[in-house]
C-alpha cells in the first residue's frame, strides 16, 4: 500500500546502502526518510538463509545511527522469501518493538504475502507444553535409585511367584509343555555356548596353574597346582565363570527377544489368544537353562583341569598321571554334585532374571537395551550373592 | 443382525494412573453386526478396546462378553473369552519367529485335539480366505504390510471366533488394499455371521462397511454420539461429529459431502 500522494524528498546515505558483496543485487536495501524519524525500507530480491544476519545487522544499525521514531518495511522487491528470511523480519520487528519502535510491514506482493501468513507467528508465543529436559542433580539421581530398587524387588519377586507357579504347573502336566521350544534353547544356551566356555575356561586353568605354581615352586610343592586347580574350579569358579558367560550370552538373550516381543504387542497378541505369556515364553527358556548349564559347567571344569594339566607337564615336570592322579585326590563326588546343584541355581537365577527385564520392558528401542544390560548385571550380582549363600549353608552343613 | 447383545458395556471407567481417560462409557453391540468405534485422536478408542478384549482391567464398570462379565475376578472366565475372539492388532503383531503357518496353527494346536494333518489344511483354508494361498511358509519379515495385515485376519480367525476386533485396520494401506480388506471384511461378516468390533478413523471405509458407530471425545471422556454413519454424518447438531463425518476442521464448512 503505497502512499502515492506523499511527494518523497529522497535522502539516500552511502553507507547505509548494502549489497551483500558475494550474492551481488540479491539482496539490497534502500532507504528514505521523507519525514525525519519515519523510515521506509525498500527490501530487495532475495530474502533467505543467506541474508539472515546481513538484514538484522542493517536493521540494527539504522537503529542504531538514524534513531527511528517508526520503521516502515516495503516487502514489494523481494522475489525470493524463505521461512529464515520471514523469521527475520519478525525478529526485526521483536527487536524494534522491545525499543518501542512501531515497525509496519507493506507492500508486499501477494505470493509473498501468502508465506508470510503461512508461516504464522504466533506459534512463536505458545510455552513449551513439556519442561525442558535437564540433567538431574546427583543426590537426586541416588535418591531416586534407591526408591527404584525398592520397587524393582517387588516386582521381581511378583514375577518370581508367577513363574514358579508356571513351572511347577509345567512339570505337573508335562504334555503342556513345549519341548521344542526348550529343545531350542538348550541349543542356544548350551550348545552354541561351548567354543566361548571352553576356551575361557581352558585360559582360565592355564592362568591359575601358572601363577599358583609360580609359589609354589618355591616350596617344592609343585604338585599340589593340581589340587588346587580342582578344589577350586569344581566347588566355585567353574559354576561362576559359567554362569557368567551365561548371563552374558543368553541372559541378554532372553530379555531382548520377549522385550523386543512387547514392543512388538506380540505378547499383547497371546494374551488376548488366550495363552499366559510366562508359561508360553519364560518356562522353556528356564527349563532349557536349568537342564543345560551344569552340563556346560562340567564342561567347564573339564577344560580348566585341562590347561592345569598343559602347564603341569609342559611347564612344571609333572607326568599327565600324576597331574591326573593328584586331582582325583583333590575332589569327591559330594564337590562335584555341589557344583551341579549350584549350576542350576544359577541357571534358575539367570534365565529368571533375564525374561523378568524382558517383560518388563515399555515403550521403544532404548528400553529393550536398558532391560538386556539389566538382565545381565542382575543375573551377575544375584550368582554372586547365591554363591555367598552356598558357602555360608555348606559351612554351617558340611 | 439379531437384536442380542454379545458385548455389554456398563459404566466403564478407563485411567492410566492418575488421568482419566473415558468415564462411565456404556454401549452394546449386537451379534452380526459391524460396529466402529472412532474418534479424535487421544479420544480413548485404542485404550477401550484393549479393555474390551481383557488386556486391561477397568477401575470401575462392567464389560460383558457372551454372557460372561470379563471384569469380574475370574482369570479362567477371561482366558475363556479370550478363546471365543480374535483380534488384528495395528502393528499385525505376527510372531516374528514363525512362520505364517505356525502364527495361524498356534491356536489351533493349543485349543484342538485335531491332527496335524488337519490343522494344516485349516491354516491353508484360512489363508485362502484372505487372498494369501500358497504363503504358508513365508516368515512376516517376507511380507508387504498389507499382506501382513491380511495374514494378522487370518490368524485372527483361526478358531472360527464369534467376534473379531479390528484395532486400525487400514492404517497405512494404499486406497486399493485398503478396499479390499473392506470387502474381506464384509464378505466375513456376511457369510460367517461374525460380529465384528473396528476401531478407526478411516472415513471412506466406515461409511463403506460399517453400521453402527459410537463416537468418542477426548474432552468429553465418553461417547458423543452414537447411530449409523449417515445419521451422524446428517444428522447430527453436535459440532464435532459434523466435523468428523464431513472431515472438516473446526471453523470450515464443507458443502455436501
Amino acid at each position: 500500500m503505497y502512499n502515492l500522494a506523499v511527494i518523497y524528498r529522497r535522502e539516500i546515505l552511502e553507507g547505509l546502502v548494502k549489497t551483500s558483496s558475494d550474492h551481488a543485487k540479491e539482496y539490497s536495501l534502500r532507504i528514505e526518510e521523507q519525514v525525519p524519524g519515519d523510515i521506509v525500507v525498500f527490501i530487495s530480491d532475495r530474502l533467505s538463509l543467506h541474508e539472515f544476519n546481513d538484514l538484522l545487522s542493517d536493521a540494527r544499525s539504522i537503529l542504531k545511527n538514524r534513531s527511528p521514531q517508526k520503521l516502515t518495511l516495503n516487502l514489494g522487491g523481494i522475489t525470493y522469501l524463505d521461512s529464515a528470511g520471514t523469521l527475520a523480519l519478525y525478529q526485526l520487528e521483536e527487536e524494534y518493538t522491545a525499543l518501542s519502535v512501531p515497525v509496519i510491514l507493506q507492500g508486499a506482493s501477494t505470493r509473498i504475502e501468502g508465506i508470510l501468513n503461512l508461516l504464522n507467528q504466533k506459534a512463536h508465543h505458545i510455552p513449551s507444553l513439556n519442561p525442558e529436559r535437564k540433567s538431574i542433580h546427583l543426590l537426586e539421581q541416588i535418591g531416586g535409585a534407591t526408591r527404584m530398587m525398592g520397587s524393582d524387588f517387588v516386582k521381581v519377586m511378583s514375577f518370581v511367584g508367577i513363574l514358579l507357579t508356571a513351572i511347577i504347573g509345567s512339570l505337573l502336566k508335562p504334555s503342556s509343555i513345549r519341548w521344542r521350544e526348550v529343545l531350542f534353547y538348550m541349543k542356544s544356551t548350551g550348545v552354541d555356548g561351548l567354543p566361548i566356555v571352553g576356551l575361557i575356561s581352558l585360559l582360565l586353568g592355564l592362568i591359575m596353574a601358572f601363577m599358583s605354581s609360580l609359589q609354589l615352586k618355591q616350596f617344592g610343592a609343585n604338585i599340589y597346582v593340581a589340587s588346587l586347580l580342582a578344589m577350586a574350579m569344581v566347588k566355585e569358579l567353574g559354576p561362576i565363570m559359567t554362569a557368567i558367560i551365561v548371563a552374558g550370552r543368553s541372559g541378554s538373550a532372553f530379555a531382548a527377544e520377549i522385550g523386543t516381543m512387547i514392543v512388538n504387542d506380540e505378547v499383547n497378541a497371546l494374551e488376548t489368544m488366550g495363552f499366559e505369556p510366562t508359561r508360553f515364553l519364560a518356562v522353556p527358556k528356564v527349563l532349557a537353562s536349568i537342564l543345560v548349564v551344569p552340563l556346560l559347567t562340567i564342561y567347564a571344569d573339564l577344560f580348566a583341569l585341562l590347561g592345569g594339566l598343559l602347564i603341569g607337564v609342559i611347564g612344571l615336570d609333572l607326568t599327565a598321571h600324576t597331574y591326573i592322579q593328584q586331582t582325583r585326590e583333590s575332589i569327591d563326588v559330594s564337590d562335584i554334585l555341589y557344583s551341579l546343584i549350584k549350576a542350576m541355581v544359577f541357571a534358575a537365577l539367570i534365565a529368571g532374571i533375564g525374561c523378568q527385564r524382558g517383560f518388563q520392558v515399555r515403550g521403544d528401542a532404548a528400553a529393550v537395551g536398558r532391560a538386556t544390560t539389566s538382565a545381565v548385571v542382575s543375573a551377575i550380582f544375584l550368582i554372586i550373592v547365591a554363591d555367598s549363600a552356598f558357602a555360608i549353608i555348606l559351612h554351617y552343613i558340611g | 443382525m439379531d437384536r442380542e447383545p454379545i458385548i455389554v458395556v456398563e459404566n466403564l471407567r478407563a485411567a492410566y494412573g492418575d488421568a482419566t481417560i473415558l468415564e462411565k462409557v456404556s454401549f452394546q453391540v449386537y451379534g452380526g453386526e459391524i460396529f466402529v468405534i472412532l474418534g479424535g485422536s487421544g479420544c480413548g478408542k485404542s485404550t477401550l478396546l484393549k479393555h474390551v478384549i481383557g488386556l486391561l482391567q477397568p477401575p470401575a464398570g462392567r464389560i460383558v462378553i457372551h454372557g460372561i462379565d470379563i471384569t469380574a475376578d475370574n482369570e479362567d472366565a477371561r482366558r475363556q473369552v479370550q478363546q471365543k475372539i480374535g483380534v488384528l492388532f495395528q502393528a499385525d503383531a505376527l510372531f516374528g519367529s514363525m512362520s505364517l503357518f505356525e502364527n495361524i496353527a498356534l491356536p489351533l494346536i493349543e485349543y484342538t485335539d485335531l491332527s496335524r494333518d488337519v490343522i494344516y489344511r485349516l491354516v491353508r483354508m484360512k489363508l485362502a480366505l484372505v487372498n494369501l494361498a500358497g504363503y504358508e511358509n513365508h516368515m512376516p519379515s517376507e511380507l508387504s504390510g498389507g499382506m501382513r495385515k491380511r495374514a494378522g485376519i487370518a490368524r485372527a480367525m483361526a478358531l472360527d471366533p464369534l467376534l473379531l476386533f479390528f484395532d486400525e485396520p487400514w492404517a497405512g494401506l494404499d486406497p486399493v488394499t485398503a478396499a479390499e480388506l473392506d470387502i474381506l471384511i464384509k464378505s466375513i461378516n456376511t457369510a460367517m455371521g461374525t460380529t465384528i468390533v473396528i476401531v478407526t478413523q478411516e472415513l471412506a471405509s466406515i461409511f463403506s462397511i460399517g453400521q453402527r458407530v459410537i463416537m468418542l471425545d477426548r474432552e468429553a471422556r465418553g461417547i458423543i454420539a452414537e447411530g449409523t454413519p449417515l445419521e451422524l454424518k446428517e444428522n447430527s447438531r453436535d459440532r464435532r461429529v459434523v466435523n468428523f463425518f464431513n472431515r472438516q476442521a473446526p471453523g470450515e464448512n464443507r458443502q455436501g459431502n
